[in-house]
């Protein structure tokens, strides 16, 4: 990390990107029409073509990538120049590393599958092209965020995530209901990006202080630069921006938005770079603990952390494939990336890190308790991804960038097969997603079941499956460390117990899961004749209230049921999900084991894990304290116990639906029952501290805009028409009679000079005469 | 007393001089017809005795000539526009005669 990064050009990167969002116009400008010449089937070849064509050019890369040297693997492609504001260059740029690779492959590649299960699962939608259009978008700006190498592509992608998920979510917009998830996914989005965009400028404007002397930021150290920097001279273009850059030990010092330049000048000591951050402060805070946190609030926001998650459970109104793709696998794991991305910036500040890490294990453990009594199975699946968010901050928050990462792959493996699961029984129980009225699915749905039952051990955290490896190697991390600080001050303390927290919310989270699997694939069948009885679902009761407006909601929902043929209506029977269904859900569940093979920890194998060695030359390295073996062994065997125990208790409580113990629980905690099955009434907390306040000042903004502005503003047009009347007045009175005025000298005068002309030769005569008499007075007199 | 240039100079002046005189204020046409052959005859005299006592003899008395037959044109002209004149308005008196008014 002390020297800069070493960079191969590479063409045809754009072409990842690019594959998507080819699909994406093309579904979005001739979808309906192409959808009615030729039916659906081109509509989702275009889709899943663009995407798959997408995942074989980055397997391309892939493995041109693994036949690099690993101190080589960073490709990178400049397109063309955004713009040159004096001597900051910005250009539109992809770059491929290890880390953008991972998610690249996960991407295109889970995303792929999902477009595939969306097939059968969208199979009836009447506007099948714009879902599929969207899709297509989301990955495209996915890829965007991922693949840009400087922070304003990051930021376009960042801003096209959240686009794509709102309009995702509000797909059934005709559902007032899902159309206001979807703009509250958006709203509290834009409250998480302000956050980032002001940290983006923060730690601009703080860079910037290493070139040019500016008031307001400390300069304790005295910075001397290596090469004469002219930081104010504007540059033309690209190139000349380039040529203008002083270098320092081959690193291009200067203002930048690129993350590889950035990284470079702090990792390279004689840039000055580091110093300089390091000790400058704002309002007596160190800029870089604030840089960090506000980057982190962008965090939050695009990946659910308190306190901006409320949007992820309400984005499940969503179809349950886009609830997989983007509000479980990748776009909620953006601020996971950007925190591994920025990994040299973020360690760098032990506060920083501490905040990341502690607002990882308090969302993990609140996500974990909510997901304990929900009842619809998307709803415990949302938690679930709001706490394991929460882990990976906790990874990525301590240091242990590989882990956090790791633990967003596993993660996207497990967590969009549960959700396409969950889909897939959503689609067998006729849009049922209450638990209650689920129960027995494993005997209709064995397929759905062992893939649930495959990605729940993973979850859980049993080492037959992947979810084991990246969560122990977390946990391992966060116990170990001793370097994180809050409010500048060390803390040695927050890793065990960051630790803690984390493997009781372990606990719960194999408890949550394995209540989730017994209640809808064991017991009895609860459901049949749901139709008429659905009334606690909230898509029903909004359609009680608004018949008219859910109408078409309802349709595009209830078209499914029709393609069922003639069971669809009396006596629904859960049923098998298609093959494109079953297949994506066998896929991923291999996958979500295969992958433990890339995390085998040290203990057991001798080496590092493959996956650390993967991401080690781009991600920052952090010092954790020097602990025994044997004492990983004990902490892995606490993991595993974490999970067993958590199992335990859900099938005793839940398997086959045969204890009482639930019911009589509730009964007897009822209070603390409903608290937590109300969200903590966050939800409530938030609507009256937060929205409630905001209509208010906007209800007095009005008040202040339709009177004090509205008014100023005819007090100015009352101004105005008076000034106009006495210009009127000027201009008639004193304009106009000038004007005239001029006129009628002009014709008096003619008509008196008209006199002269008398036709009369001899006074003619007389003046000729007088005029050569004064010619000759003069000639005389002017000698 | 011999008789000098200025002597000639100064008939041609009072010639000249009356002539416009009668041009000025006689209101009969004819009359201000013959004022203008007074005023070409002051001139004359002046050309002939500038003629005479410039060394070139003939010059001055050839311009003379010209002058002449200038005048017996002028004079053509003038009484056919008399004749005009009288033949509209019954009358030779230049005061009526204002048909160039604006």
């Amino acid at each position: 990390m002390e020297h800069p990064a070493l960079v191969t050009q590479a063409s045809l990167l754009w072409l990842i990107p690019a594959l998507p969002l080819l699909g994406f116009v093309v579904n979005a400008l001739f979808g309906a029409p192409l959808q009615r010449a030729f039916g659906k089937r081109l509509i989702h070849t275009v889709a899943i073509g663009a995407v798959a064509a997408s995942f074989f050019v980055a397997l391309y890369f892939f493995g041109r990538m693994l036949g690099a040297d690993p101190e080589q693997r960073t490709l990178q492609e400049t397109l063309w120049n955004l713009f040159t504001a004096g001597r900051l260059s910005v250009d539109l740029a992809f770059s491929l590393d290890p880390l953008s690779m991972t998610l690249v492959l996960v991407i295109t590649g889970i995303g792929a599958l999902i477009h595939l299960f969306s097939v059968g699962y969208m199979a009836d939608e009447p506007s099948y092209w714009r879902y599929f259009g969207y899709l297509n978008l989301f990955v495209f700006a996915m890829l965007l965020l991922v693949m840009g190498d400087n922070f304003a592509v990051l930021f376009f992608g960042w801003e096209g995530v959240g686009l794509a998920s709102y309009l995702l979510i509000a797909f059934w917009y005709s559902d007032p209901e899902k159309a206001r998830a979807g703009m509250k996914a958006f709203v509290v989005n834009r409250i998480g990006d302000f956050g980032f965009l002001l940290g983006l400028l923060l730690l601009f404007w703080a860079l910037g202080g290493g070139w040019v002397e500016r008031p307001g930021l400390a300069r304790t150290v005295e910075y001397a630069p290596v090469a004469e920097l002219r930081p104010l001279d504007p540059a033309i273009g690209a190139a000349d921006a380039d040529a203008l850059a002083p270098r320092v030990k081959g690193v291009k010092v200067g203002p930048t938005l690129s993350f590889r330049e950035l990284h470079d000048q702090i990792s390279v000591e004689e840039t000055g770079v580091r110093e300089r951050l390091l000790h400058a402060t704002l309002w007596g805070m160190p800029v870089l603990s604030i840089v960090g946190i506000l980057l982190f609030v962008g965090a939050m926001g695009k990946s659910a952390q308190i306190p901006l998650y409320v949007w992820l459970p309400d984005a499940m109104a969503g179809p349950t494939p886009v609830s997989a793709l983007i509000h479980a696998a990748t776009m909620v794991t953006a601020g996971v990336y950007m925190v591994a991305r920025l990994s040299f910036l973020f360690a760098l500040s032990a506060s920083a890190m501490g905040w990341v890490a502690l607002v990882g294990a308090a969302t993990a453990a609140l996500g974990a308790s909510i997901a304990f009594f929900q009842y619809d199975i998307k709803k415990v699946l949302a938690y679930s991804t709001v706490s394991q968010l929460g882990f990976m901050f906790i990874g990525v928050g301590v240091g242990a960038y590989w882990a956090g990462t790791y633990h967003l792959l596993t993660h996207a493996f497990f967590k969009a097969t549960l959700f396409l699961c969950a889909g897939s029984v959503i689609l067998g129980c006729h849009h049922e997603q209450d638990m209650r009225r689920m129960g027995g699915l494993g005997r209709h749905m064995p397929l759905t079941r062992s893939a649930y039952l495959v990605a729940c051990i993973a979850i859980a955290g049993f080492p037959v499956a992947n979810g084991f490896y990246s969560k122990d190697e977390i946990l391992w991390k966060a116990f170990t460390s001793d370097h994180l600080a809050l409010f500048g001050t060390p803390t040695p303390w927050l890793g065990p117990a960051i630790y803690l927290i984390g493997i009781a919310t372990a606990v719960g989270t194999s408890f949550y899961m394995f209540r989730s699997y017994y209640m809808t694939f064991t017991g009895p069948y609860r459901g049949g004749g749901h139709r008429h009885e659905h009334n606690e679902d909230p898509h029903a009761a909004t359609a009680a209230r608004h018949p008219a407006l859910s109408a078409s909601a309802h349709a595009s929902d209830g078209a499914v049921h029709a393609a069922h043929g003639e069971h669809g209506g009396r006596a629904p029977v859960p049923h098998e999900s298609p093959w494109t269904v079953t297949l994506v859900l066998l896929v991923l569940a291999t996958g979500s084991v295969l992958t433990l093979l890339l995390g085998l920890p040290a203990l057991w194998t001798g080496t590092s894990p493959l996956f650390e060695r993967w991401l080690e030359p781009v991600v920052a390295k952090v010092r954790f304290r020097e602990v025994g073996h044997e004492l990983e062994g004990l902490f892995q065997l606490f993991g595993v116990l974490a999970a067993a125990l958590g199992w335990l208790a859900a099938r005793a409580l839940y398997r086959e639906a045969r204890s009482p113990l639930p019911g009589r629980m509730k009964e007897r905690f009822f209070r603390a029952w409903t608290v937590v099955y109300n969200k903590y009434y966050v939800d409530e907390l938030y609507a009256l501290a937060v929205v409630r306040p905001t209509i208010r000042l906007a209800a007095l903004l009005f008040w202040i805009d339709a009177h004090l502005v509205d008014g100023l503003v005819n007090l100015v047009g009352r101004i105005a028409r008076f000034a106009s009347a006495i210009s009127d007045v000027i201009d008639r009175y004193a304009v106009d009679k000038a004007v005239d005025g001029v006129a009628v000298l002009t014709r008096g005068a003619g008509r008196r000079l008209r006199r002269v002309q008398t036709g009369h030769i001899q006074t003619y005569l007389y003046g000729a005469l007088g005029g050569a008499l004064v010619v000759v007075l003069l000639n005389y007199l002017i000698r | 007393m011999t008789i000098t240039l200025v002597h000639y100079l100064v008939v041609g002046a009072l010639l000249f001089a009356l002539g416009l005189v009668t041009v000025a204020t006689r209101r009969n046409a004819v009359g201000v017809l013959m004022g203008v052959e007074l005023v070409l005859n002051g001139a004359n005299v002046n050309f002939v005795a500038f003629g005479r006592y410039g060394g070139d003899a003939v010059g001055g008395s050839v311009f003379a000539l010209f002058v002449i037959v200038l005048a017996a044109a002028e004079a053509a002209v003038g009484l056919a526009i008399v004749l005009a004149l009288f033949q509209t308005s019954k009358s030779i008196d230049v005061r009526q005669a204002d048909l160039l008014r604006e």
